[in-house]
């Protein structure tokens, strides 16, 4: 592997790594901050003790969030210089201001939430927790604005040898971060939920004597917010779709293993294809259904693969390979979307018993969920997979490609050396992370002094 | 000023606050194995700056930001010239956060050991790396006509760059000591006192080092002259003065002078560097300088309206969550760490 390799593989592992913790805390801050609202408002201690559990799960998964996105603010000067240059003027601004107006705020407001139980009042307390989330999910509005210019380049005039920004207004309003924020917000529900439901479900089948009480009302609380995350992740990736449909065709059609144009074109449900020979040899797919999809009518060309790599080659210069490694795309698209779908189902279903009020009634249930919070992360890797391997060899479409943005005196035997010691690194702290994560999630809630204290008899019998 | 410049000073800024702050952090957690012995005690002292070390190190983090939107050719040529450097400064800042995190949610000695090692070593080697690279900075890199930095990882240890980091290392632990005394009570605060006495005269030491080193290494005596200026003169001023607040008990005072070290050593750093960002040590035409690595007018005019709208509401919360937690932690509060 030369220099080009091993530093895509290192981005790879350290910003995947770095989202395995991203939604979780940018859903579970929203939901600790809600059980919080919840015993705030009411009085009831269960919520003081749901705030607590859960709360002690999301910071030890915010701790990891935190440490391993230093590196996302280096690595892009560090392993790709040449980008950096010619991108810095309007791809840096989005990231300073991601420091600024977010970092801040999270990272600030997390110390006063974990230290402040009883140095301040209630209401202030509150207020710290909703401020980490929203400076959470704050901060994934400007790395993904960041992310959209490498999606869909706007507000920048080629000028000086480099790009340089021409419009703030248009970088941050990029039609791009209007539907690609939004799904990730809505997957940091999902992820959330499902944690909550995985967990619950493991305590619920043990039947944890006075327990139960404490996770049933969080599973209802998570079935309630993770059907409408479902829901709307689901709803905003088709707008998503529709929009990569007009502005990155190249990766739709190899998402879709889609070699030559269609209309009407059918969806493909299962392809098996000769990647190298650009060739389909066998196939399921449904009529028309992939330009339904695409344009909402039953017929509209998608094009394929040969057809926008003879395009590309006309317009970016003939010779050179505009094609993404199909394989992974396809695949992680499917891995993406079946996951999705499979939480919908068991959202969907667990909103029914709970209508029914039989949460604990089917047990292969409660153990389909606590198997199931492998979904999210499964769902959140492969989305990030396909959105970035889909639009190779680009680093910023149209504009750069990868492998003229990686650092020329960066040598293969430094990145070696250091993805070694990332992975060595990241790999002991994942074993330390889950260590904690199953021992507390085991554990279940704590009766510390502050639960029955302050409880009144009233809402103390009131909660029994 | 230019807008340029004016990126230049906050960026400066940036780091004084990071140096401030993040100093006594590092202090703290290099002095961990020294001051505290029981684990009781090493919980203390990790509590000390448990609320406020991850906004500390967001200090850096929009160093690094800034650079990238404002100076993107500083940024480019800076972290993948000192890539070994850096990846050593970032694997030591990610160990040291989640060990805070970590270490006291088992109660296992052995964990508690490894996670206050991890804690220690976190902090010894950031506090040395950064003044070796902003030694770098100063004393020049070989640097190509391409803005790209031609060395390796040993082209950046030399005698001159390594006094540096002893002397960040060195204010630090002391800065460390300091704040220790100043957050703790008991047996703590009083190890922390009597530490800070015993190694001001060693800080001393070494500052005085560094400062002949500055005319032994590089040409600061063509810029500069006899006079040095007022900001290094305030700088060695203020050290000194911490001697004699030491010896009188008012730590608090020596806590400020010492802080007004910091600032002043950074500042006085920046602008000897000034109007360059990097010094090529290949050929001063490469130097990269706030013109030639800047971004354009726009972006920096852009920057500046949206950090003049942030910065203060930034600055009113970390200082309100510095009062909220103004108390000295003993054995006997609630620890979260």
């Amino acid at each position: 592997m030369d220099a080009l390799d091993l530093a895509r593989l290192q981005f790879a592992v350290t910003t995947t790594y770095h989202f395995f913790f991203v939604p979780l805390t940018l859903g579970l801050s929203i939901l600790t901050a809600i059980m919080q609202t919840m015993w705030v408002r009411t009085d009831n201690p269960v919520y003081r003790q749901m705030t607590r559990f859960w709360g002690k799960l999301f910071v030890i998964n915010f701790a990891m969030g935190v440490v391993t996105g230093i590196v996302q603010e280096f690595q892009f000067g560090m392993n790709w210089s040449e980008y950096s240059r010619f991108m810095g003027d309007i791809f840096g601004a989005p990231l300073a201001i991601e420091a600024l107006m977010a970092f801040f705020l999270e990272s600030t407001f997390i110390g006063v939430w974990v230290f402040g139980w009883d140095k301040l009042p209630r209401r202030l307390h509150l207020a710290s927790i909703w401020l980490v989330a929203l400076g959470s999910n704050i901060s994934a509005l400007w790395i993904l604005i960041a992310n959209s210019f490498m999606q869909q380049p706007v507000g920048y005039v080629i000028r000086n040898g480099r790009a340089e920004m021409d419009s703030f207004g248009d970088l941050i309003t990029n039609p791009n971060v209007q539907v690609q924020f939004p799904h990730v917000f809505t997957s940091g529900i999902v992820t959330a939920a499902f944690f909550v439901l995985g967990i619950s479900a493991w305590h619920l089948l043990r039947n944890n004597g006075e327990k139960r009480d404490f996770f049933l009302r969080s599973f209802r609380i998570a079935t309630v917010y993770g059907l409408i995350g479902i829901v709307l992740v689901i709803m905003v990736g088709h707008t998503q779709a529709q929009h990569m449909v007009k502005t990155q065709p190249m990766k739709m059609a190899a998402a879709e293993g889609l070699f030559d144009s269609e209309d009407p074109a059918a969806l493909s449900l299962i392809t098996i294809g000769d990647w190298e020979q650009r060739e389909e040899v066998f196939s399921i797919r449904l009529p028309r259904m992939l330009s339904l999809l695409s344009y909402n009518k039953l017929d509209g060309e998608v094009k394929g693969i040969n057809d926008l790599q003879a395009e590309y080659e006309t317009t970016y210069g003939a010779g050179e390979n505009y094609i993404p490694p199909v394989a992974i795309t396809y695949w992680s698209f499917r891995a993406m979307v079946g996951a999705g779908f499979l939480m919908l189902g068991l959202a969907g279903f667990g909103l029914f018993l709970m209508l029914r009020d039989r949460i604990e009634g089917p047990k292969w249930f409660l153990r389909a969920l606590f198997y199931a919070l492998a979904l999210p992360y499964i769902a959140n890797t492969a989305g990030w997979m396909m959105t970035e391997l889909g639009r190779q060899p680009w680093i910023v479409f149209g504009l750069q490609r990868t492998e003229d943005a990686v650092s020329p005196n960066v040598s293969a035997g430094m990145v070696a050396a250091s993805l070694v010691l990332f992975a060595a690194i990241y790999g002991i702290l994942m074993v330390a992370d889950v260590y904690l994560l199953v021992k507390y999630g085991r554990q279940g809630p704590v009766e510390d002094e502050h639960d029955t204290a302050p409880a009144s008899p009233d809402t103390a019998a009131a909660a029994i | 000023m230019d807008l340029q410049d004016l990126w230049f000073v906050l960026i400066s800024v940036l780091f004084i606050g990071f140096f401030f702050l993040e100093g006594f952090d590092y202090g703290a957690g290099i002095l961990l194995p020294f001051i505290a012995r029981k684990d009781s005690e090493r919980r203390v002292v990790i509590n000390t700056i448990g609320p406020v070390w991850d906004a500390n190190e967001v200090w850096m983090i929009t160093a690094g930001g800034a650079l990238f939107a404002a100076f993107p050719h500083w940024y480019a040529t800076l972290f993948s010239g000192f890539y070994l450097a850096l990846v050593l400064i970032l694997l030591a800042l990610i160990l040291r956060g989640v060990a805070f995190e970590f270490r006291s949610k088992e109660d296992d000695p052995r964990w508690r050991r490894t996670w206050d090692w991890a804690i220690f070593i976190g902090s010894v080697i950031p506090a040395l790396l950064w003044g070796v690279a902003f030694g770098n900075l100063v004393k020049g890199v070989p640097i190509n006509a391409a803005m790209d930095f031609t060395g390796d990882f040993f082209d950046l240890l030399s005698p001159y760059t390594l006094i540096c980091g002893l002397a960040s290392f060195a204010v630090f632990t002391l800065h460390g000591a300091l704040f220790l005394s100043l957050k703790t009570d008991g047996v703590i605060r009083r190890r922390a006192e009597t530490l800070a006495q015993q190694i001001w005269l060693p800080v001393v030491g070494i500052a005085v080092v560094l400062a002949i080193a500055n005319y032994a290494y590089i040409d600061i005596f063509d810029t500069v002259g006899v006079n040095p200026g007022v900001m290094p003169v305030t700088s060695a001023v203020t050290l000194l003065s911490v001697g004699y607040y030491l010896r009188k008990k008012q730590f608090g005072w020596a806590f400020v002078l010492l802080g007004l070290t910091i600032l002043f050593s950074v500042a006085t750093f920046f602008w000897f560097l000034h109007p360059n960002v990097m010094v090529s040590s290949t050929n001063e035409a490469f130097n990269l300088t706030v013109e030639n690595a800047a971004s354009s007018e726009k972006t920096l005019e852009t920057m500046t309206i949206v950090t003049l709208i942030l910065l203060p509401f930034v600055l009113l919360y970390l200082g309100w969550s510095y009062w909220v937690f103004r108390k000295r932690i003993t054995a006997d509060s609630p620890l979260e760490y």
